[in-house]
């Protein structure tokens, strides 16, 4: 009875570890991804100064009724630099984008706008990662989607690229 | 062509390694000897292969042969000769021929030095280790081979990680390989056994010096983790309860049961059912161990980066091993039941309560390290478990081990009564708890109750050794002819448990009054932790061989006397990366002095610097050290050494039978 | 297996910093037992973008922004469960190494106590079922032939 036991156990840690292993082979599952608190919670604020005009403050309050992407990035980060070009996209089709400017130099970050072009409406300048870790960041760049209610329902670590915006932000802009 | 040579001769290693494991299995079951000879020739020249192959490797390495994928990753040119050696084992691919080398070497080891043995158990073990080869070359050769050329080749290699240049990158994974690896031949002699049918004292007589020596092996190698750990990183730890340190802790500490538990089998005959499933248990741990370093699913700085592919394949090879292994025991263990009666209050039972509860230790470090894995893979959240868990489960644990080390090695085999035990343990424990008290009241400053429980059982595990040794010359004349005359493995067993005193008393006292303090300091300030004050004398620009280095120069005083000078790196190497500290230690037998250059906080010179009191903290290695050398001792006890006549008899019987 | 070719490298896109050594900052504590409480939580608290380190002993940047955070908000009078509160809320129990007791963790924190039930039911019924079991004999001749191959003193 006793040494069955042990076979069995046995047998259940590695279908346990097949499940991880498969999971992770699906996609499923990353030791890396933290997966974030906020979803079907009320935004957090935001209250930094724009990136262009210090007097004015940017806030998640005054974005209530409206739908809106809250965008993390930095110059330091090269997937930012790849996913600005669908950021211009996505505000071309009319989708209002905060952006965070994360951990960085004004100055470069500006210049990036210039040389790239500016998608967003309003831009929060955050060099001591105060707003990012209000927000749950830990990488850069992260997109997080709000609704016209001012909660959190999806949130995207990683460049935003259009198979991304299919899978997982399309549906919630349609029920919206 | 030297790669090719390489790849060629590890196919030809994994032909032969089939050969050695599969023709002498059968051979043992038909009782055909000549087929069961067949196992040593064909380890031999398995070994002769795998060390061709790791020469090609090496090479590869040595004149930057950056066509070679491997070499192109973990090397360059302007590394010193002696770290591109040892860059041959810094990634995945060259650590996995280095496990499959030690094991070739392992094997071959058995079929030289065990020629007194019985030829069927022989040619089991062999043929066993022969099997798990298999598995390993299979591995490399499918998934991970060093060999593999790339296009186009790149002029210069990407460069060893600068944390790996370093001393501790040539001991401490061979060190710790020839641990996990050992480990498989006390798992051999296990299946042997059981395929046998049999198992009596004269296995695990046999068993015993293969199994101390590998333990022997893994309590250094993690020893020198620990201690490479402590000066490389620079940050004063030496120990995080990391997922990969405590794939390397599992196996010691189930390993650490095994032979304690081989040493009630031979001398008494007792829990044979049980020492073979530790043996199986601790190799299985080792390849485990191998499963969550290598598949990806554990988060760690000492994993190898790598795709759940290779996890699949090791998962299945530990799957097929631990499982034909358990169920061969669930067929055999009503036939290798001891049929000896167990008095719990003896040697075997003190054995048997240190058992468990080494046992009971290795599950929950087992239960803690896979609980987030499997808690986030199910996605049932995602948490992290680190050394406050570890560390509160691990310290009520000790303890009881710690009491038991003197109790089990004073107490009787087979039977002992409480009056006579009683009697024997009343003396030191009466010092132990008076002298473990005193000492540390009247010599700290802050007194701990964590520091008074860590001497008292010092002193009793202590003391409780000496105790044995006295009773060995009590009642005997010429008391130094008794002294040469007690065993040697006597001997390693009281200094693989003093050891544990010394390391218990290092861990206590250096995690409870060990100083860290973060300053600011310019040229020609001091600070001062307690007697020793720490002055500091500005920073110099200095190059090494491949690095630009600020040095941070320091000179050490106690009570205003100049004791030592301790210089601080902050190194930027031409590869390129963030810049890396070398911290600069006052190593003592009491205490560790260490200083850390920080960052520059302004242009007039002033630096921010991490100076540390550890005291201590060798004796932590120390004790390991000390462990280790009992191991040897025991190891190498007379009677494993000697051929006995009795054993080719023995050997004659044994074929002959049916 | 492609999805994953296809996910990695986006999450490894984003700027992970890792490098092994920590950056020392320096703090004036206001009191013995702020600095204390530092240095507690900061071993205690998880780096995100890590592989596996405490918020002591990471140089990542937003590592030094979270344990300015702590210095901060102990300064302001912030107790330690405050502060741990703070970050969970942010990140979830993933920043602490101490896990919290909830019951998705009730095995692991009572996992070991049920090893030693367990263990010692084994033992118990183990000592039990000896009844079958008899002493070994061992006649002379054996016992020479023992003695002289464990070339053994004892007793």
């Amino acid at each position: 009875m006793g040494r069955y036991s042990i076979l069995i156990g046995f047998f259940i840690l590695i279908g346990v570890f097949a499940v991880v292993l498969d999971r992770m082979g699906k996609g499923e599952y990353n030791p890396r991804n933290i997966p974030t608190e906020f979803i079907g919670k009320t935004a957090p604020e935001i209250n930094v100064p724009d990136l262009y005009n210090e007097s004015e403050i940017v806030r998640s309050k005054d974005m209530l009724g409206k739908v809106w992407l809250f965008n993390v990035w930095g110059t330091w980060c090269p997937e930012c630099w790849r996913e600005h070009k669908y950021l211009l996209e996505l505000q071309q089709e009319g989708i209002t984008i905060i952006g965070l400017n994360w951990r960085d130099e004004a100055a470069e970050a500006k210049a990036m706008l210039t040389r790239l072009g500016n998608p967003f409406a309003k831009i929060g300048f955050d060099p001591n990662s105060n707003v990012a870790m209000d927000w749950g960041v830990y990488g850069a760049p992260e997109t997080f989607l709000i609704n016209a209610e001012g909660i959190v329902v999806e949130k995207h670590a990683g460049g935003l690229t259009p198979a991304v915006w299919q899978q997982k932000f399309q549906k919630h802009f349609n029920s919206l | 062509m030297i790669p090719e040579i390489g790849h060629f001769a590890l196919i030809l290693a994994l032909c032969l390694a089939v050969i050695q494991g599969v023709i002498p299995l059968v051979g043992a079951q038909k009782r055909y000897s000549s087929w069961i000879e067949v196992a040593f020739p064909a380890a031999l020249g398995q070994t002769l292969f795998i060390t061709i192959s790791f020469i090609c490797l090496t090479y590869a390495f040595m004149v930057d042969d950056f066509s070679v994928g491997y070499t192109a990753r973990q090397s360059n040119t302007e590394l010193p000769m002696m770290y591109k050696i040892s860059a041959v084992w810094g990634g995945h691919e060259g650590s996995l021929l280095l496990w499959t080398w030690f094991l070739a070497l392992w094997s071959a080891a058995v079929v030289l030095f065990s020629k007194t043995m019985p030829l069927v158990m022989r040619g089991r073990v062999v043929a066993v280790m022969g099997l798990v080869s298999v598995g390993f070359l299979l591995f490399t050769l499918l998934t991970s081979n060093p060999f593999d050329r790339i296009f186009p080749v790149p002029l210069e290699g990407r460069s060893l990680n600068p944390l790996l240049q370093d001393i501790g990158l040539i001991i401490h994974p061979p060190m710790l390989y020839m641990g996990y690896v050992g480990f498989s031949v006390a798992f051999a002699f296990a299946i042997a056994a059981m395929l046998g049918g049999r198992l009596d004292s004269a296995w695990a007589r046999w068993s015993r010096p293969w199994t101390n020596i590998a333990w022997v092996f893994l309590t250094i190698g993690i020893a020198l983790g620990s201690w490479w750990a402590y000066y490389e990183l620079g940050w004063g730890g030496w120990w995080f309860w990391d997922p990969v340190e405590n794939a390397s802790f599992l196996p010691w500490l189930v390993g650490t049961a095994l032979i304690h538990s081989l040493a009630a089998t031979e001398k008494r005959g007792t829990f044979k059912a049980w020492t073979v499933l530790l043996a199986v248990f601790t190799f299985s741990l080792s390849l485990l161990g191998t499963f969550l370093v290598r598949s990806g699913v554990l988060t760690s700085v000492h994993a190898f980066a790598n795709d759940p592919e290779r996890g699949i394949f090791i998962l299945i090879f530990l799957g097929v091993v631990v499982g034909c292994s358990l169920a061969l025991y669930t067929w055999r263990a009503p036939q290798i039941r001891s049929a000896v009666k167990l008095n719990m209050l003896s040697r075997e039972g003190g054995l048997l309560m240190n058992n468990i509860l080494l046992v009971i230790t290795a599950a929950s470090v087992l239960l803690g390290t896979l609980y987030p894995l499997v808690l986030d893979a199910l996605g049932a959240g995602k948490i992290s478990v680190g050394p406050p868990y570890f560390n509160a489960l691990f310290v009520p644990l000790t303890i009881p081990i710690a009491m038991l080390v003197g109790v089990a090695a004073l107490a009787r085999w087979k039977q002992d009564s409480v009056e006579r035990l009683g009697k024997k343990l009343m003396v030191p424990f009466v010092i132990s708890v008076l002298l473990g008290t005193l000492l540390p009241v009247t010599l700290l400053d802050e007194v701990k109750w964590g520091a008074v429980v860590a001497s008292i059982l010092a002193i009793w595990i202590t003391l409780t050794s000496l105790q044995g040794v006295i009773d060995r010359v009590s009642g005997k004349q010429d008391k130094w002819q008794a002294l040469r005359n007690t065993p040697r493995g006597f001997y390693g067993m009281s200094f693989a448990h003093f050891g544990i005193a010394v390391f218990v008393m290092g861990i206590t006292l250096t995690t409870l009054y060990s100083t860290e303090k973060d300053i600011r300091l310019v040229k020609g300030e001091s600070y001062s932790i307690g007697d020793y004050t720490f002055v500091f004398h500005g920073v110099q620009s200095v190059e090494g061989p491949n690095y630009k280095a600020s040095e941070g120069r320091f000179t050490a005083q106690y009570k205003d006397e100049v004791i030592a000078e301790l210089n601080s790196q902050k190194r930027l190497y031409n590869a390129g990366g963030m810049p890396m500290t070398e911290a600069g230690i006052d190593a003592g037998f009491w205490r560790d002095l260490y200083v850390s250059l920080g960052e520059p906080l302004n242009n007039q010179g002033a630096w921010s610097v991490r100076i540390y009191h550890k005291p201590f903290i060798r004796w932590i290695w120390l004790g390991a050290v000390i462990m280790a050398l009992g191991g040897l001792l025991a190891a190498t006890d007379r009677r494993y050494r000697q051929a006995v006549k009795s054993a080719q008899q023995e050997q004659a019987a044994m074929a002959g039978a049916a | 297996m492609n999805i994953l070719k296809f996910v990695l490298p986006l999450i490894a896109s984003l700027v992970f910093m890792s490098p092994a050594m920590a950056k020392v900052e320096t703090h004036d504590f206001a009191s013995e037992q702020i600095e204390k409480d530092y240095n507690q939580l900061v071993a205690e608290l998880r780096c995100l973008v890590c592989q596996n380190q405490n918020l002591a002993d990471s140089n990542a940047e937003l590592a030094q922004d979270m344990r300015a955070k702590v210095y901060k908000m102990l300064n302001e009078g912030s107790s330690k469960d405050d502060i741990v509160d703070y970050m969970v809320v942010r990140y979830g129990d993933f920043v602490m190494y101490r896990p919290p007791v909830k019951s998705s963790t009730f095995l692991l924190w009572f996992g070991p106590l049920i090893f030693f039930i367990v263990a010692a039911m084994v033992v118990v019924s183990y000592i039990r079922n000896q009844r079958g079991n008899r002493e070994p004999v061992v006649d002379q001749q054996q016992q020479k032939k023992a003695h002289s191959l464990l070339d053994d003193e004892e007793r």
